[in-house]
């Protein structure tokens, strides 16, 4: 039941994930983070197996800024994708990671991407995506509404209009969601949406 | 002599490890490095060697990152530097991958220290560390002591730059072209100086110098 989707706007991309974490018939909190900031310019909303989705994206994060530190300059959106799919399509034969993952960035040079990355190593370079059951609405809602170069304002529009989806139509609906973009000033965190006040919002 | 030096588990007969005591020499003969602590400000200094004209500086660089909040100089041979650095900066992101938490200084230290200390079992520079206000290692780096020892005191931004570049002055030739110095503070992390900021304070240091110079000579001609 876990939602997880995400666009590309002008100049900008914005993730949106739920904040339930469950297990089984149990809620454990309805403010799990499940969008990493994974450096300055780059995020990364994962869902799946709990375990595997906090390991593999630390994993992650540590071995790009390795990469920062080895060589000074940071790893580009693409690069980081194509690495995260090759990590996970290693792991696939043996030991797969249960975690799909939608990773946003921006690069100077070309501006802001997203990436689809399914646990079985699909890699995809496109303008919207989703994961999830909450993918069959919030996709179908953006194959509506998006338009490319979409302002902020549009986009936030846009996924405030999934969510209303999601929580309408989803029959176990996550009550919760963070919003999280990344543009040239950096990836930082938007906004909660809250339907259900459960302790407070953790922040990084 | 000669025989007992070809490898490093060889002992001479009186108990000399030569291989460690030549490493020892390879650091003495390595360029200088500086370190000096102030209240709010690390800073780093290395002697450069001339670069030829035709290379590009910024791609020589003794002073590097290995964490956010960790820098290293190094003096000896450059390329048993780049595998020592190479293994603390995996070691630094591993640490924060286990235990949610960025190295210590002295945990990094300890580290790089048993690194060493694996490679040639014993004393510096493999296996002893500790923890300094000010210290120098490489070329003349007892005449850098010294001064260090004569003149540190508590400083603070500027002031501590200003002390490690005076250090590093007692035995390089002054210019920016052949100090390398980089500044750690906790806003901005690792700032590496540029030549020209670098030469600024020299001539600041070369002004107050001549001035000292200028007022000891002055009372003398007085009397």
């Amino acid at each position: 039941m876990e939602c997880v989707f995400g666009l590309v706007g002008n100049g900008f991309a914005i993730l949106a994930a739920d904040t339930s974490a469950v297990h089984s018939i149990l809620v454990h909190k309805s403010n799990e983070d499940k969008i990493m900031i994974l450096d300055s310019h780059k995020l990364v909303a994962a869902s799946g197996e709990p375990g595997d989705r906090v390991q593999f994206t630390e994993y992650i994060q540590k071995n790009v800024a390795l990469y920062q530190f080895r060589n000074g300059i940071p790893l580009t959106t693409a690069a980081t994708a194509n690495f995260t799919r090759g990590e996970l399509a290693t792991a696939l034969r043996k030991n797969p990671y249960a975690v799909n993952i939608l990773l946003a960035g921006y690069d100077k040079e070309t501006g802001p991407s997203l990436y689809y990355i399914d646990y079985i190593a699909t890699l995809h370079k496109v303008d919207k995506g989703a994961f999830g059951y909450g993918s069959y609405f919030s996709l179908s809602m953006m194959d509506r509404h998006y338009h490319s170069g979409m302002s902020l304002e549009e986009a936030v529009d846009l996924v405030d209009k999934c969510i209303m989806e999601i929580r309408s139509r989803l029959v176990v609906a996550p009550p919760n969601f963070v919003i999280k973009i990344v543009d040239k000033d950096g990836a930082r965190e938007y906004a909660w949406r809250q339907s259900v006040k459960d302790g407070p919002v953790v922040s990084e | 002599m000669a025989r007992y030096d070809r490898a490093i588990t060889v002992f001479s007969p009186d108990g000399h490890l030569f291989q460690v005591e030549y490493a020892l020499e390879a650091v003495r003969k390595g360029n200088a490095a500086v370190g000096v602590r102030g209240t709010d400000t690390i800073v780093l200094g290395v002697e450069k060697k001339s670069t030829a004209k035709l290379q590009d500086s910024r791609s020589v660089r003794k002073i590097v990152n290995l964490d956010k909040h960790i820098a290293l100089a190094c003096a000896g041979l450059k390329a048993d530097a780049r595998v020592l650095i190479n293994r603390a900066r995996i070691e630094c992101q591993s640490h924060r991958l286990t235990v949610e938490d960025p190295v210590t200084v002295e945990y990094i230290t300890r580290y790089i220290a048993g690194l060493q200390q694996k490679y040639t079992q014993s004393g510096d520079p493999s296996g002893t560390f500790s923890a300094w206000k000010a210290n120098a290692t490489g070329r003349n780096s007892n005449s850098i002591r010294e001064f260090l020892e004569k003149n540190y005191k508590e400083t603070s931004g500027q002031e501590t730059v200003k002390l490690a570049i005076r250090a590093l002055l007692e035995v390089v030739e002054s210019g920016g072209k052949n100090i390398e110095i980089a500044v750690m503070t906790k806003e901005d992390g690792l700032r590496q100086l540029e030549e020209e900021e670098i030469d600024a304070i020299v001539a600041e240091i070369e002004a107050e110098k001549a001035a000292a110079e200028a007022a000891k000579k002055a009372p003398a001609k007085d009397t």
